[in-house]
């Protein structure tokens, strides 16, 4: 059956901002939908709010709306576009949700809307635990026996029947979360709490628990002829008790017998049937007890998911791409298979190698939080390997995920080791292969961690020595899906240590470009990378160049072997990536879009004589090194802030003083602001300096004079090493202080005047020619009062450059890939620097607090957002509250707001105070703070603190009588008021602000959503009202 | 201790020799399946051929009673990527290569398998062999020279049993129909080296299966009474086999008659139709066929070198359409077509009763798919009854 030719427009559902369960996977299976949708020549009309992605570049839609992905917002598009269908199978459960929404409030039906890829009832009966169960049972397949409880005494009366340990999961929640696994009845009784609360429909399900059985996937495509193919088996390491996301995984499966498999894929083939989704590809997961050989169905998802991300890329099976066309009515021996291009794509991959896919985690940034692996998903992005052998596969994946600080066990005991590698951590294979290294036999870490003995022995053997064949050769092989049985059209490559020399790599005569990739998404080095990667890879072709792309990160459309023209799917490290190097022989190498990453490797790839393109290793390391940069500012007559580095705890006691207090404090080479806090007299540092610095003996402190309530702007700009050109300016919403990654952002600048831009621009643009930059350049300032300061310059693709691109129209990464490969800024055709634009974009930050009960839900300046969202209307206030309800903390209209601060912040919390009286909402304090508001004649009622007794303020947050909080910070850390106030605050989901520019910030934008919603406007229309846009593409 | 496969045109791979370390000959060729090892080692249709696997581990959950094909291996060698002799796997009765060398069987691991996959595709399957490094290279080829080629070999004769065998239906407790419709019916195969599963697929759905040497006669076939014929899978080149292509054709048209593989190749002939043999076979567990009387696509297990010709005497198919043949019986309609390379995979006698598949629907190892078959077969046995 051809595609349809009854629907013209398609509305497609991003995902929104990325976060713990729900990352990069979303934009690549989007953008391959979108992608593949135009080429049918469907209209495209795309909703994301997150603008670091792919998808919401305005070339990928027809319309393009950044805004919330909430109903509201979404049903505004719906009528203003007016599509035929919806598709919401590719933007994870956020769209999934969504959809299920906007079919039961009637927005769909009321607009003609039809839902493709998977219906109403489909949804329902994959993603409502009661009717799955039943849905099963109906097709004949065991389930664990369950129960739904809606309240904590239905769970306790279901308990006996099911029997401890049980596993509790909350319906409708991302990535499983708010679950967890209760052994006795205290723990079921406090897991069950936490579940109800954490479901949107505040239900739990009960299952029987398959602790320690293997847990396998398939992920599973299904036509509208009823063809059903299985495009791959994974199998997870770690059995049935940590989050697949959290698993260490390989595909395909190597423990099952072909008996068992055929089994599984009977059973996955009989869940999508059941399920009823009708087109499109879905994920079964399911429990195998290896002793009994008994298979239990887990869950299925009925859309495309992280793991079909991981199968598309370790199969070279693009399902996103095919779900689409089966979405619009194609078949699947009607769509070609992409690789071979003579095979259709009704058939099962068939791979010649291993894949291991690690996670990334990001507990170091999260103090006061066990590092123990459950079934609520904790990492924050993965990488995976391909090696001939899963030896080689699983050695590639464990460097691939470039940790900060190695995991050190040489000081622990093999007896630790042995009893830590029973509990499942982030570093519980290191610790395996430590044990294994010291003699420690499979068969006892099998019986203690309930690894297959398979992997375990073949780890005794990689602990033993690198798996390379005698005489071995690197050579590089394709991803063809059929193990070598057809020519492979599409060149994905990885290398492989093998006895002969046949390399694969298959290239004409043009000359090649490498881009280097950013690695596993990590707090501090997000999507963004990938972006500007992807962005330059596009830029590379239009040049007429072979782009190529290596990175390791599977979750990333820069992984998409239709990205580039050559994919390499390999570890950014300094060998693996001169082995690219040795077969592309490229006439250069960007190592300046992919953060820190392939940043790292500059040294050393200059040094072997890689051509790097755009700013040199020297200018990198100018702007690196403090005390060259420092001098390259008093040179350009900048101001910076007072600074010291010391190389010892006495040594930097001593410098205190003479730089001034408040500092900020940190150690040298961290990524994100990690171990980095503000520290206001001698104890505080002596303290801040017994906690880090003895850790690390030798390594260097740095300590800034931090400038307190000073505005924090980041500049993005273009250099040609004689010209430079600022691209974005942005004005921090939340004071310096507040990681840039973590604060929120206003483009253009709401409160800086036009004297104040204009220096900005001229220190930019000497910074850009001191340092020689050719290509992208950020640069962060600090105003303070009516001074301008410079915090730091990175001559490189900065976190800001998608943000900016999609609030300009300006494809900044672009354009600097363009200037690497030779052209001039004054052949760029650009603007002028501060044109008038008549919208304003808000960037705002999405923290995982809601994932890691126990860590202070607090902004500082170390890291911790996983990803980002963006607010567009015609005013900031307006533009703030669409960014703040994005990212998940809608405002409340009206209600109770809470404040309490700090001394130094209590004249300046009467006016929050006051403007929120004036809205209408009752204010509430704690008596410090409610005098100072009583003192300026705004009503307030004074509420206990955690000591004066109850009803205290926890009460009245955690009864649901609190509907805003605002609490600015006296210290961090466990058992301060503080902490406990934003920690309830966190765990009842109420928007809880850190600052009190956010407060008024917040105050403004309710009074904004008074007033109405704004119009919504898609990128296209806001491109195309400002001034001199549209000539760079 | 080290090793190499040499093959006829002088390609040489080297690696590491494991199971019984002898030299060994075979014509060289390649399963894309990832599981199912053991089935395939056991599959007679592999007589007198080299096995290389795709999948790069093989041996991973060991082997067991329940995964063997016939009695015994039947594959010359086995050439692997990464061998894995493990017997702590559940359900494993014996390390794969341990096995291996109790049953005699050389194999080779540490092989670039994908480099020799690669040169077999483009340049087809070949002799070649499978060497200890005590081989010297040149004698090594003069054994590869001194294995005859598959084609015109006629292997049926190695791999069939010397007397027949009669087996009953299987009970509820091996699988098998729970409540069977009346006395089942009794079919009749030629033992040209059928695998277990087929001969499992029958009996559990109530078939009296009897299993007869290919060296008998249609006589002594037609004696037996049988409600329908067996054309059973089995090796070698089907040109070789006109003394069953013979049998077949006394048997064609007085009871419905099934083939599958070899059994399908020898039923097309038997009605006139032509065989050639493919560049490298199809080998593995992934092939998509469709079903042009339902319109329906099934992911078949596949193991044959050799397929049948179109009407037109044409090796693919251009359309999806159930072309018909005129044979010396009648008219014949292409049922199943191969949706990797258009090969014929199934078609029916229109004019009397039989079908047949290319394909091997049984699984073992593969994918279940394509089961409905043995139900359409016992079907079709009773409504001519």
């Amino acid at each position: 059956m051809p595609r349809r030719d009854d629907i013209q427009r398609i509305m497609v559902l991003g995902s929104g901002p990325i976060v713990i369960g729900q990352a990069a996977e979303f934009d690549y299976s989007g953008t391959q939908a979108c992608k593949v949708l135009r080429e049918e020549g469907y209209e495209i009309v795309l909703v994301n709010s997150n603008p670091a992605t792919i998808m919401t570049d305005p070339e990928f839609a027809d319309a393009t709306y950044v805004e919330p992905l909430l109903p509201g917002p979404v049903a505004q598009v719906i009528e203003k576009e007016r599509p035929d269908a919806l598709l919401p199978t590719l933007g994870g459960g956020t769209a999934l949700n969504l959809a299920r929404i906007l079919h039961e409030d009637g927005t769909l039906e009321r607009h003609g809307v039809e839902l493709i890829g998977a219906d109403y009832d489909a949804i329902a009966r994959a993603e409502d635990r009661d009717l799955f169960r039943e849905t099963m049972a109906g097709a004949g397949l065991r389930v664990p026996r369950s129960a739904i409880a809606t309240t904590l005494e239905e769970a306790e009366a279901a308990r006996d029947g099911i029997g401890l340990p049980i596993i509790v999961r909350p319906a409708f929640t991302l990535g499983g979360w708010g679950g967890g696994v209760a052994s006795t009845p205290d723990e079921f009784r406090t897991v069950v709490a936490r579940g109800l609360d954490a479901s949107p429909i505040g239900q739990v399900l009960l299952d029987e628990s398959v602790l320690g059985w293997g847990e396998f996937e398939l992920e599973v495509m299904r036509d509208r002829n009823d063809n059903v193919v299985i495009v791959c088996s994974i199998e997870n390491l770690d059995p049935m008790g940590v989050h697949t996301g959290d698993s260490v995984c390989v595909a395909p499966q190597q423990t099952l017998s072909d008996r068992l498999y055929q089994e599984l894929r009977d059973q996955a083939i009989k869940v999508i049937r059941a399920v009823g989704v009708e087109t499109g590809g879905s994920n079964v997961q399911f429990a195998v007890n290896p002793a009994t050989e008994e298979v239990m169905v887990i869950e299925m998802n009925p859309r495309v998911s992280r793991s079909s991300a991981l199968a598309s890329k370790a199969t070279g099976f693009p399902i996103a791409k095919i779900a689409a066309r089966l979405a619009v009515g194609y078949a699947l021996e009607e769509i070609d298979n992409d690789i071979t291009k003579r095979t259709p794509a009704s058939f099962e991959p068939t791979i010649d190698y291993a894949v291991v896919k690690w996670p990334r985690f990001a507990f170091e940034k999260f103090p006061g939080i066990d590092p123990v692996l459950t079934t609520h998903m904790k990492s924050v992005g993965e990488v995976m390997a391909i090696g001939r052998t899963f030896q080689q596969a699983f050695a590639k994946a464990m460097r691939s995920r470039e940790l900060d600080a190695p995991a050190r066990l040489d000081d622990v005991s093999t007896e630790e080791l042995l009893d830590r590698a029973a509990v499942p951590g982030p570093d519980r294979f290191d610790i395996v292969l430590e044990a294994l290294c010291r003699g420690a036999s499979p068969a006892d870490l099998h019986a203690r961690t309930g690894i297959d003995p398979w992997f375990l022995e073949e780890l005794a053997e990689l602990a033993a020595g690198p798996d390379t064949p005698p005489a071995a050769n690197r050579t590089f092989k394709a991803v063809d899906t059929c193990a070598a049985e057809f020519e492979a059209e599409t060149p994905y490559y990885y290398s492989s240590w093998e006895r002969s020399t046949a390399s694969e790599v298959r290239r004409g005569e043009r000359p090649s470009v490498v881009i280097l990739g950013a690695g596993p998404n990590r707090i501090g080095q997000g999507i963004e990378f990938d972006y500007c990667c992807v962005h330059a890879a596009m830029e590379v072709r239009a040049s007429g160049r072979d782009a190529v792309m290596v990175n390791c990160n599977p979750e990333t459309v820069s992984t998409d072997y239709d990205t580039s023209d050559r994919l390499y799917f390999e570890p950014l490290t300094l060998e693996d990536v001169l082995g690219v190097l040795e077969v592309e022989e490229p006439e250069g190498v960007i190592v300046t879009f992919g953060g820190q990453t392939p940043l790292k490797l500059a040294a050393g790839l200059e040094a072997a004589g890689a051509p790097l393109l755009g700013t040199s290793v020297e200018s990198i390391d100018l702007a690196e090194d403090r005390g060259r940069f420092s001098g390259l500012l008093a040179q350009l007559g900048l101001q910076a802030p007072a600074y010291a580095t010391a190389h010892s705890v006495e040594e930097a006691l001593g410098c205190a003083g003479q730089v001034g207090f408040p500092l900020l404090v940190r150690p040298s080479y961290v990524l994100g602001g990690r171990a980095m806090e503000i520290v206001y007299d001698l104890d505080g540092l002596a303290d801040y300096l017994t906690r880090h610095a003895t850790a690390d003996p030798g390594r260097e402190i740095f300590l800034d004079r931090f400038l307190e309530n000073a505005i924090e702007v980041d500049v993005d700009a273009l250099c040609d090493g004689t010209t430079a050109w600022v691209g974005g300016v942005m004005q921090h919403v939340e004071e310096a202080g507040i990681h840039s990654g973590d604060s929120a952002c206003v483009l253009p600048p709401h409160s800086l005047g036009e004297e104040m831009l204009q220096a900005i621009s001229q220190q930019t643009r000497a910074i850009a020619l001191g340092l020689g930059v050719v290509g992208l350049l950020n640069v962060q300032f600090a105003v303070h009062g009516d001074q301008l300061y410079v915090i730091e310059a990175n001559p490189r693709a900065s976190r800001t450059v998608p943000f900016v691109s999609k609030a300009t129209g300006l494809p900044l990464a672009k354009l600097a890939c363009r200037i690497m490969l030779g052209a001039r800024i004054e052949d760029l055709d650009l603007p002028p620097e501060h044109r008038a634009l008549d919208h304003v974009s808000v960037k705002e930050a999405v923290l995982p607090f809601d994932r890691f009960a126990g860590t202070d839900p607090l902004m500082g300046p170390e890291m911790r957002s996983t990803g980002e969202v963006m607010g567009v209307a015609p005013d900031f206030p307006a533009a703030f509250a669409k960014a703040q309800a994005a990212a998940g903390a809608g405002l409340p209209a009206s209600g109770t707001v809470f404040i309490t601060v700090t001394d130094t912040d209590k004249p300046a919390a009467s006016t929050v105070a006051a403007q929120f009286h004036d809205l209408g909402f009752r204010v509430v304090a704690t008596s410090g703070t409610a005098q100072a508001i009583a003192r300026m004649g705004v009503p307030v009622t004074t509420l206990n603190k955690l000591g004066e007794g109850s009803p205290h303020v926890v009460d009245w947050i955690e009864r649901g009588d609190v509907d805003l909080v605002i609490n600015t910070p006296v210290g961090t850390g466990a058992r301060t008021d503080g902490y406990e106030i934003r920690s309830a605050a966190v765990s009842r989901g109420i928007p809880c602000i850190t600052t009190l520019s956010g407060g008024i910030a917040a105050a403004r934008a309710i009074a904004a959503a008074r007033m109405g919603d704004p119009e919504v406007l898609s990128l296209q229309e806001i491109h195309a009202r400002v001034d001199g846009v549209g000539a760079p593409a | 201790m080290s090793g190499y496969v040499l093959l006829e045109d002088g390609t040489r791979f080297d690696g590491d020799v494991c199971g019984a370390v002898r030299p060994v000959t075979g014509e060289v060729v390649f399963n894309t399946a990832m599981s199912g090892y053991q089935e395939s080692v056991t599959d007679p249709s592999y007589a007198g051929q080299i096995i290389t696997f795709t999948a790069p581990h093989v041996g991973n959950y060991g082997v067991s009673a329940q995964a063997m094909e016939s009695d015994r291996v039947h594959a010359r060698a086995a050439i692997m990527r990464a061998a894995v002799n493990r017997e702590d796997a559940p359900g494993a009765e014996r390390a794969w290569l341990d096995w291996l060398q109790d049953c005699d069987i050389p194999a080779i691991t540490g092989v670039d398998t994908r480099a020799l996959v690669r040169h077999i595709r483009d340049a087809g399957a070949m002799r070649g062999g499978v060497f200890p490094d005590s081989v010297p290279e040149a004698e090594a080829r003069a054994l590869v020279e001194a294995e005859p080629p598959m084609d015109g070999r006629d292997l049926a004769r190695e791999v069939t049993p010397a007397e027949a065998v009669l087996l009953d239906p299987l009970g509820a407790e091996a699988g098998g129909d729970p409540a069977p419709s009346g006395v089942g019916p009794r079919i009749v195969a030629i033992d040209t080296g059928i695998k277990t599963s087929i001969v499992t697929n029958l009996r559990q759905r109530g078939a009296f299966v009897e299993l007869h040497p290919c060296s008998a006669t249609a006589d002594e076939l037609l004696a037996r009474d049988a409600d329908a014929y067996f054309l059973a899978n089995g090796p070698g080149d089907p040109a070789a086999l006109d003394h069953i292509v013979g049998t077949v054709r006394e048997l064609v048209g007085k009871r419905p008659v099934f083939g599958i593989c070899l059994g399908h190749q020898l039923l097309c002939r038997a009605v006139g139709l032509e065989t050639f043999k493919l560049p490298f076979g199809h080998r593995g567990a992934n092939h998509p066929v469709k079903d042009l009387t339902t319109g329906r696509i099934e992911i078949t297990s596949q193991n044959h070198g050799f397929a049948v010709l179109g009407p037109g005497g044409e090796r693919t198919m251009d359309a999806d359409d159930p072309v018909r043949w005129d044979t010396d019986f009648g008219a014949a309609e292409l049922t199943h077509l191969n949706l990797y390379d258009r090969t014929v995979e199934g078609l029916t006698l229109l004019d009397v009763p039989g079908s047949t598949v290319q394909y091997h629907p049984e699984a073992g190892p593969g994918p279940h798919d394509a089961l409905y078959l043995f139900d359409r077969f016992l079907d079709s046995i009773r409504a001519a009854a």
